[in-house]
């Protein structure tokens, strides 16, 4: 167990799993995780971090190392990150750290946190093929703009797509 | 490849169609006038990116599926969208470099009949405009040079980032996006940090930083005297053009600073018509600094 004083009270940050830099740096983006040392590089060019109180992608990375698992996976902080990739391509250990918190994103859905803008966003691309329910009347306005009609979206395909890596049950889990 | 036979298929996205109609009618105006030929991609769908933080898998299999649809033209996309350009650009880079994962990504899309093959390449508006149609082609085509306009540029950041895809201009002072302006005869303006990030993908999680962000943007370019700015994505136009009022209100400060996007600053000096660039779509009328240079 670690402790450490945030804002004068005294927060636990529990180790709830000690290996999961080992399962983290097993998955495509977060390979180098384990080569961070804290420069805090990531942090200090983070545009993002300039105007939260936090969003520090050092700490996420810290955490991860840690095996706060929960903790990470829990933070509204990870989903702050405005993937810039500023901090990627300035890393001097070569860690990517957007990617690294992509994956950490991708296993907080998993356990079941998931912001609602972007469960509106996969219901809309897989009900719609497109990101965004793009009104009728937008549509038709094309014509006027002389612009082509734009083509219909094949959610039937994306659906097929969808499917096979489960991706429903994936939208559909459930917080512990 | 010979003059005049530049081809592409033409990737909108999603926030272009939904309310960026703009940046689409000033490109196809644009490259009409360069003699750059655009076909429409028969069905296409979200280039992938939103779904990264959910689904990596899902978001390759959406990029790979627009590829694989433009594959079988056999013609390379031209996107206007970095968001979509750069998405489907590291699917491409991913899936031609890595058999593993090619194999693994086809065997999911044989359910929708595709394979992908990496048989064509994804560009950008302004790599296809620098690269294919040139510098030199561009400033022999302008009609009437936009002499006296001071204006500076907004790169947005994936055309640019992560360079290990992108590996185009230099991320961290981006010169392609400059010299394209200059190119119109505007003049292009120096600012403190222009390759930084608008802050537009946090919106959906956090009202006030990316408008922070922006807002900082703004102090900047509106200091270093620019009379507009110049974007190449749908995402920062909105932040810069949309809620430039909206900054302006909250921050109780004064910026009145139009944002156009390039194809319609290219478009003014090919000699097209501001209505013709869509250019009343703006919501920071650029009507005195047009009037300035006699538009």
């Amino acid at each position: 167990m670690l402790e450490t004083k945030e804002t004068g009270q005294t927060a636990v940050l529990k180790i709830t799993d000690p290996k999961f830099k080992y399962e983290i740096s097993k998955i495509p983006g977060a390979e180098k995780i384990m080569l961070c040392f804290q420069c805090g590089t990531c942090t200090s060019d983070c545009p993002v971090a300039r105007f939260s109180g936090v969003y520090r992608p050092r700490h996420i990375i810290r955490m991860t190392q840690l095996g706060i698992k929960e903790r990470v996976l829990r933070s509204e902080a990870l989903w702050l990150c405005a993937s810039c990739f500023t901090c990627t391509d300035r890393c001097p250990q070569g860690v990517k750290v957007a990617d690294v918190i992509r994956v950490l994103k991708n296993l907080a859905v998993k356990e079941g946190y998931i912001p609602p803008i972007f469960k509106e966003f996969a219901s809309s691309i897989l009900g719609t093929g497109y990101a965004y329910r793009i009104p009728e009347l937008r549509i038709k306005k094309r014509e006027e703009l002389g612009l082509p009609p734009l083509p219909k979206g094949n959610p039937q395909s994306l659906a097929k797509l969808a499917e096979r890596i489960e991706l429903e049950k994936l939208l559909e889990a459930k917080r512990e | 490849m010979a003059e005049g036979e530049l081809k592409y298929q033409i990737f909108l996205g999603c926030a272009i169609p939904y309310r960026v109609s703009a940046y689409e009618i000033s490109t196809r105006k644009v490259m009409a006038k360069l003699g750059v030929k655009l076909e429409e991609m028969p069905e296409f769908n979200c280039c992938g990116l939103p779904m990264d933080p959910i689904s990596h898998e899902m978001m390759l299999l959406l990029a790979t599926r627009n590829l694989c649809i433009a594959e079988e033209k056999n013609m390379s996309i031209m996107a206007l969208c970095p968001g979509c350009a750069g998405t489907l650009n590291k699917a491409n880079t991913m899936l031609k470099n890595d058999k593993r994962l090619r194999e693994e990504i086809n065997e999911h899309l044989k359910v929708d009949g595709l394979e992908f093959k990496g048989t064509i390449e994804v560009r950008h508006l302004i790599q296809v405009l620098d690269d294919d149609v040139g510098l030199e082609k561009i400033r022999n085509a302008v009609k009437k040079p936009l002499k006296g306009l001071k204006v500076a540029e907004h790169n947005g950041c994936h055309a640019l980032r992560p360079k290990e895809y992108m590996g185009f201009d230099d991320p961290e002072d981006p010169k392609v996006l400059k010299a394209l302006i200059e190119a119109t005869g505007a003049e292009c303006l120096d600012y403190m940090d222009e390759a930084q990030c608008c802050g537009a993908p946090t919106a959906g999680i956090n009202d006030k930083i990316p408008l922070q962000l922006s807002r900082e943007k703004l102090t900047r370019i509106r200091d270093a005297g620019a009379q507009a700015l110049i974007t190449i994505c749908p995402f920062c136009h909105m932040m810069f053009d949309t809620n430039q009022m909206r900054i302006e209100r909250m921050l109780n400060e004064k910026f009145g600073i139009p944002t156009l996007h390039y194809p319609q600053l290219l478009g003014l000096a090919l000699g097209l018509g501001p209505e013709e660039l869509a250019l009343d779509e703006l919501r920071v009328k650029p009507t005195e600094q047009l009037r300035q240079i006699g538009i």
